[in-house]
């Protein structure tokens, strides 16, 4: 392409900005303390946000020329890509072990802790909704009703009952797989778009009932004072009967920290070790046939049904008992955390480390939480950023960053497949 | 009797506004197969810029109504739909032959995006703006004193409604654009083959659908006076909704899913509670998929294998 072309490109895109902002940019309302609207310009900023299109119109074309059209493979060679399944081997275990020594060595810096504790969280949720959406191919856009179902079977078991997380952490998933199973009798017969449209109504009905059950629930205020976990029994606190005065040792809240750590790294382990035995077993070997083609999988004679509800059940279980932890790690939980922006991050996470793939959804919840965390300060921003990030990617890769996930089954030697031959979400 | 008569008004009205953002959704779906979740959205900038540019004219200092609410509905139809045309040519377009969930995830993006785009640029809180159209007529009085009232505002969403309905109608079935449309739904590779321009066709189906939209988001700022950064999640998933019981694809259902959905919304909220009115919609929703999963008017799907 020419300059004058490259140009005219600009301009046209220039153009197209200058009206798009026109008003939502150039012209700022506000509604005054009597209730009416006043305005005010901002030609400056509009301006500069158009000027910017022109430059990134002309800089963007430029780096198209140069790295040719086929830019995007460019970017990742087969080579490199064959050598990422192969570090892929190496890199599970490694980052496994160095999990295991996080708190170890980041005994004293606190945020890194939490940090952790948060990454690990969505990681376990990650891997839940992996079994939905990555092995049955049944897309699911209300997952955060799960979460939400395990963490206010805690949160109100414990706060009413006062039953310890050990009893309630199995209850809290058997609910939430209970809802699942509610959930999926109605999907039984929906496919792909449909069925994430219901599931995507039936997250909103949940937190609805939750903000609007207020004798049960607390509604928008929440359920506060949520007992804290104890270590089998013995609690992590500094008085007498506490861990720290029965082992001798000198008491520290960071204690506390360390044990949610690991207990939500068990948690996220149990959750990884099931899913890779099941769709070893007939029914995982169900789910992937049921992604691949539903028809033909009928045809086979496998029963879609239970094929779907259990898959769903699985899936709503491991998204209880994160929810259980997340109650008792935040000892507070409101409505607020259960919003439709929780379920597509997940779901963000699922597809951008690639479907089916564990450790493709390990990174990339590490990547989207670690990036939401660079943005913390610019909190109106960040959920820009985040579907920004979310159409790009999805337009870089839309089978997201690990493109590769270990066979099920294989005859002699074991093989990565490329996840652009799997399909997903046909439902 | 009046009360229900009352209820029956108010919730045609706000069954048109579903029904015109609605046509959007099906279309899209009809012609791509896909949900445009950012269409939600699209009506929430259609109401914003509505809103910005009724201050405009005012501080101009145009009195005149007609003139005014003509502009403004012009003003906010082009942009809204250059909105439409641009997102489908960022977010969908290099999309198309990917596989079905990319072009999705890549609406959910987009409508976070046009969210926040808007809270950044007009801010959080509610944007309030003085009745225009004031005035009505009582209908009927009865002897306990209820009065049943129709406001010029509500005669016009409706009546707007029904022009817009009748163009569009006319639009499809008719014109050459329409042919085309019609064609990439039956097929696209068949329809490009003997010369229909489907990137076009597709461009234009956005571009109508997302001047629908504007002008239902002008209608929601007439009749409720308010417009918000966070309004389209909820108005969007209703008209899902109104299109899927409709049955999606389908034009006529899709206006009269809306009219449904507006009715049950309105009949919920006036006889049984105000806070579950969403749950009910939604509840409606899944319950007419799991009995008819093609909607009111929509055809079987067939299964292709």
């Amino acid at each position: 392409m020419g300059i004058p072309a490259l140009l005219k490109t600009a301009f046209i895109n220039a153009l197209i900005a200058l009206v798009l902002f026109s008003l939502m940019i150039g012209i700022r309302t506000e509604a005054g303390s009597s209730g009416q609207l006043t305005y005010w310009t901002r030609f400056g900023e509009l301006a500069s946000l158009v000027a910017a299109v022109f430059g990134g119109s002309i800089v963007i074309e430029l780096l198209r020329q140069w790295i040719g059209p086929t830019g995007a493979e460019k970017l990742v060679p087969p080579g490199v890509q064959s050598g990422l399944s192969f570090i892929g081997r190496y890199l599970a275990p490694a980052l496994l072990i160095f999990t295991l020594l996080v708190p170890v060595i980041f005994y004293n810096q606190r945020y890194i802790l939490d940090l952790a504790i948060l990454v690990l969280t969505y990681v376990m949720l990650g891997w839940g909704l992996n079994v939905v959406v990555g092995l049955a191919g049944l897309l699911d856009l209300g997952y955060v009703a799960f979460y939400a179902v395990g963490a206010y079977s805690y949160g109100l078991l414990a706060t009413n009952f006062g039953w310890s997380f050990w009893i309630c952490l199995p209850l809290a998933g058997i609910l939430a797989a209970f809802w699942g199973v509610l959930l999926g009798f109605p999907v039984l017969r929906l496919r792909g778009d449909y069925l994430a449209i219901v599931t995507l109504a039936f997250g909103e009905i949940i937190r609805l009932v939750i903000i609007n059950w207020q004798d049960l629930t607390g509604g928008p205020n929440g359920v506060s004072g949520i007992p804290r976990p104890s270590f089998f029994g013995i609690p992590l606190d500094s008085s007498e009967d506490g861990l720290a005065a029965r082992l001798g040792i000198e008491y520290s809240p960071t204690h506390r920290i360390v044990f949610l750590f690991y207990l939500i790294l068990a948690l996220a382990l149990l959750t990884n070790w099931v899913t890779i035995r099941l769709r070893r077993l007939p029914i995982g070997r169900a789910w992937e046939a049921l992604r691949e083609d539903e028809v033909a999988c009928r045809a086979l004679g496998i029963n879609t049904t239970t094929t779907k509800l259990t898959a769903f059940a699985t899936g709503a279980m491991f998204g209880g008992f994160a929810g259980a932890f997340f109650a008792t790690r935040q000892g507070f939980i409101s409505p607020e955390s259960f919003t439709f922006q929780e379920s597509a991050l997940v779901l963000a996470i699922v597809v951008l480390g690639g479907m089916g793939s564990q450790l493709g959804v390990a990174l990339a919840a590490l990547a989207m939480i670690g990036g939401f965390e660079l943005f913390r300060s610019l909190e109106t921003y960040r959920m820009l950023v985040f579907g920004m990030a979310m159409v790009l990617i999805m337009i870089w890769r839309p089978r997201g960053l690990i493109g590769h996930r270990a066979p099920t089954v294989y005859l002699t030697k074991a093989q990565a497949i490329s996840s652009d031959l799997v399909k997903e979400g046909h439902g | 009797m009046d009360y229900f008569t009352q209820q029956l008004i108010n919730g045609l009205v706000l069954g048109s506004i579903y029904g015109l953002i609605a046509i959007g959704y099906t279309m899209v779906y009809g012609i791509v197969g896909m949900i445009n979740f950012a269409h939600g959205d699209i009506f929430m900038i259609g109401g914003f810029i509505a809103l910005i540019t009724f201050l405009i004219l005012i501080s101009l200092g145009l009195t005149a109504i007609p003139v005014i609410l003509l502009v403004v509905l012009l003003v906010s139809m082009a942009i809204t739909a250059l909105y439409g045309w641009t997102i489908e040519r960022i977010a969908y377009r290099p999309l198309r032959h990917s596989f079905r969930l990319a072009p999705m995830l890549s609406a959910i993006g987009m409508s976070f995006v046009l969210t926040n785009y808007s809270q950044v640029a007009q801010g959080a809180r509610v944007k309030p703006i003085p009745p225009f159209i004031t005035g009505g007529y009582t209908l009927h009085e009865s002897a306990d004193g209820f009065v049943i009232q129709l406001s010029n505002i509500q005669i016009m969403v409706v009546i707007t409604t029904i022009v817009l309905l009748a163009i569009f109608t006319w639009l499809v079935s008719r014109t050459r654009l329409g042919r085309d449309m019609r064609a990439c739904e039956q097929d696209q590779t068949m329809a490009a083959l003997l010369g229909v321009d489907v990137d076009r066709t597709i461009s234009m189906t956005f571009v109508i659908g997302a001047a629908l939209a504007a002008v239902a988001g002008l209608m929601y700022l007439l009749y409720y006076g308010l417009v918000d950064f966070f309004m389209g999640f909820v108005a969007g998933i209703k008209a899902f909704t109104a299109a899927v019981l409709g049955g999606i694809g389908s034009l006529p259902g899709a206006m009269l899913g809306g009219l449904a959905i507006g009715l049950i919304e309105t009949f919920w909220s006036a006889y049984f509670s105000v806070e579950y009115k969403d749950v009910a919609a939604f509840s409606i929703l899944i319950v007419v998929l799991i009995f008819m999963p093609t909607g009111l008017l929509g055809r079987p799907e067939v299964e292709k294998v």
